[in-house]
């Protein structure tokens, strides 16, 4: 970092730390730590006479047995993030309640890496497990976009959609999540590329487009179901830390909207 | 058996523990932090009425699990899988033998099913002999995620995993239940991958792998593996309850489940003491697939009896009143069983 004149410098502040945190995303849940309520408490001290920050972050997640390689990325990720803030001297993470919180809060101290934190559990590294993460958001971002053209237009047949460019898409919160999710993936974003495509990028055959959309909506409906809970238990977890979740559209129950909305069912048949 | 609008439905509970995580009993403090976890599961999906204190739920023993399963709860039969955890608990979780001894009393409603870990090597094997021996169990339940000194987890596609299904083979051990944990190692990989499921069950197609949980939180694997392997069976454990507080999500599970792998293949269980099966049996029956998810059919009153009992019955060979039993689906082995409604269009 290049040293600002002294009197220029402009202070850390508890705002510029959470905007950074808004940058580090779960993994799993395709979400801000922010959004998540996953940021427990920031606080920010001057040290060094005021030439820079001390930043304390305490994060904090739904269950003690949440997986340790999702809870570690999150926590580095969250001190990398901090630390590139202009004035930032120094950098605590810890991680709360976590069943290897001791274990990832010194190898964060540390600054170990992820080998150097978890020794003979880690092979290699944690990119390809986020990869595998970042291909299943734009599978379900890829079959919202495409369920919501059927739901919009009776006549339009499955079969139909596999030749949808994105073009077809209107404009809207899904069609952004999706161009987002195909940015990250390195896919391209011209208006007359195919909307359903494998993690490559390549359009399915006519006769593989439904089998391919129906295994996508599994996944849609299994990282929308896994966000709300996930929230839940949070708010079960750690009283009053609802507060500090975002809504999410995605995967809402009319519960989450309007608690005394009756859900309409379909007729039952034998 | 629970009886609605002049039907009549056979419960089997095909997942339930018989636990002890008093203090007493913890080894340290993840003893503690797995017995809370199940808690606030517990808290976060339960109807307010049926929410337990915390110190009921640390315990319960043999004389109220009967009242809870088989006088309050419907159940017809009831299968224990037991989780040992025995990096967490002194004693262990799962009380095996207190659970064995309530099912050689009451042979005729419980089924006891034990546990073991393929990290035990050669010594496991001959424990493995020797208990079956004395127990005579069909079933096992595997915890993936258990702790085993420097090791915290496993995989069913490990090689001394092959080695324990070729002696369940032998013994005539045929039920294979999986609770997929978070399995730490290797770390670098997703916790709650399923795929090691796929590995053994192609292995070893004579035996049966009930995936409990359904694979959640990993739903979209599972339904994917389950289909092309017909010795794959779902296990509802923990999805039942999210019928309660997210019938639209519990909706898309069942939706799922039955377009991937059939209605003959699905089996509910209240995973007690996470829940009680009253109030799941009840609300099951009701349970209504929403009006607006044109990709799934109604769910009907067949499909409901099989999963409720009769779909686990047919695996333990649970004698079912002749009044109550039903045919198979006649549906494909592999592959999505509905595929007209892979059409949203069709199903209008």
């Amino acid at each position: 970092m290049t040293a600002a004149p002294a009197g220029i410098m402009h202070a850390v502040t508890e705002d510029d730390v959470r905007m950074g945190l808004g940058k580090v995303f779960d993994p799993e849940l395709d979400e801000p730590i922010t959004e998540l309520g996953f940021v427990r408490s920031v606080r920010v001290d001057d040290v060094d006479g005021g030439t820079g920050a001390l930043v304390r972050v305490h994060l904090r997640l739904p269950t003690s047995f949440c997986s340790p390689n999702f809870a570690y990325l999150m926590a580095s990720d969250s001190k990398d993030v901090i630390a590139a803030l202009p004035g930032v001297a120094a950098v605590v993470v810890e991680l709360d309640d976590h069943h290897d919180s001791d274990l990832i809060n010194a190898g964060l101290a540390a600054d170990a890496g992820y080998r150097g934190t978890f020794l003979h559990e880690a092979e290699d590294s944690l990119e390809e497990l986020r990869w595998t993460f970042r291909r299943k958001a734009h599978t379900a971002a890829m079959e919202r976009c495409l369920t919501g053209l059927l739901r919009a237009d009776p006549t339009l047949r499955v079969e139909d959609v596999g030749g949808m460019h994105l073009g077809d898409l209107p404009a809207g919160r899904e069609t952004d999540a999706l161009m987002r999710r195909r940015a990250a993936l390195g896919l391209p974003g011209d208006a007359d590329a195919s909307v359903l495509v494998d993690d490559d990028g390549r359009p399915y055959p006519a006769d593989a487009v439904p089998l391919a959309l129906r295994r996508a909506r599994s996944t849609r409906i299994s990282i929308d179901g896994n966000a709300h809970f996930c929230r839940g238990l949070l708010r079960t977890r750690y009283e009053g830390s609802g507060a500090d979740q975002a809504f999410r559209p995605e995967g809402a129950e009319p519960s989450d909207l309007f608690p005394l909305l009756p859900l309409t069912t379909k007729e039952s048949s034998t | 058996m629970y009886s609605k609008d002049g039907e009549n439905y056979f419960i089997v509970d095909a997942h339930i523990a018989l636990w002890d995580a008093r203090p007493e009993n913890q080894r340290n403090i993840h003893g503690k932090q797995f017995i809370d976890c199940f808690y606030d599961y517990h808290r976060n999906l339960s109807p307010e009425s049926e929410v337990w204190s915390y110190e009921d739920y640390l315990y319960q023993g043999g004389e109220r699990l009967m009242k809870d399963l088989f006088t309050d709860g419907y159940v017809d039969h009831a299968i224990f899988q037991p989780a040992y955890l025995g990096e967490f608990y002194h004693r262990g979780f799962g009380q095996t033998e207190e659970a064995y001894g309530l099912a050689a009393a009451h042979p005729d409603k419980l089924t006891y099913n034990h546990c073991f870990d393929p990290r035990n090597g050669e010594a496991g094997l001959d424990q493995l002999r020797a208990d079956h021996e004395r127990m005579g169990f069909t079933g096992v339940k595997l915890y993936t995620a258990e702790w085993h000194g420097e090791s915290r987890g496993y995989k069913l596609s490990d090689p001394w995993a092959s080695r324990y299904f070729e002696e369940c083979r032998a013994l005539g051990i045929k039920n294979i239940h999986v609770h997929k944990g978070p399995t730490i190692r290797p770390l670098d990989r997703d916790a709650f991958d399923v795929s090691d499921v796929d590995h053994a069950a192609t292995d070893f197609t004579d035996l049966n792998f009930i995936v409990e949980h359904v694979g959640l939180p990993r739903l979209e694997d599972f339904c994917w593996i389950a289909t092309q392997e017909p010795n794959v069976h779902g296990g509802l454990a923990v999805a039942m309850p999210f019928m309660h507080t997210r019938p639209r999500y519990f909706a898309q599970i069942i939706g799922e489940l039955i377009y991937w792998i059939g209605e003959d293949r699905i089996q509910f269980s209240s995973d007690y003491a996470l829940w009680t099966p009253r109030w799941l049996v009840e609300q099951f029956v009701d349970f209504q697939i929403p009006e607006d998810m044109t990709e799934y059919a109604p769910l009907t009153i067949e499909q409901k009896k099989k999963i409720l009992g009769l779909n686990a019955a047919k695996m333990y060979d649970i004698p079912v009143p002749a009044d109550l039993r039903l045919p198979d689906a006649e549906e494909t082995a592999t592959g999505p069983r509905q595929p007209e409604r892979a059409d949203l269009a069709s199903a209008q």
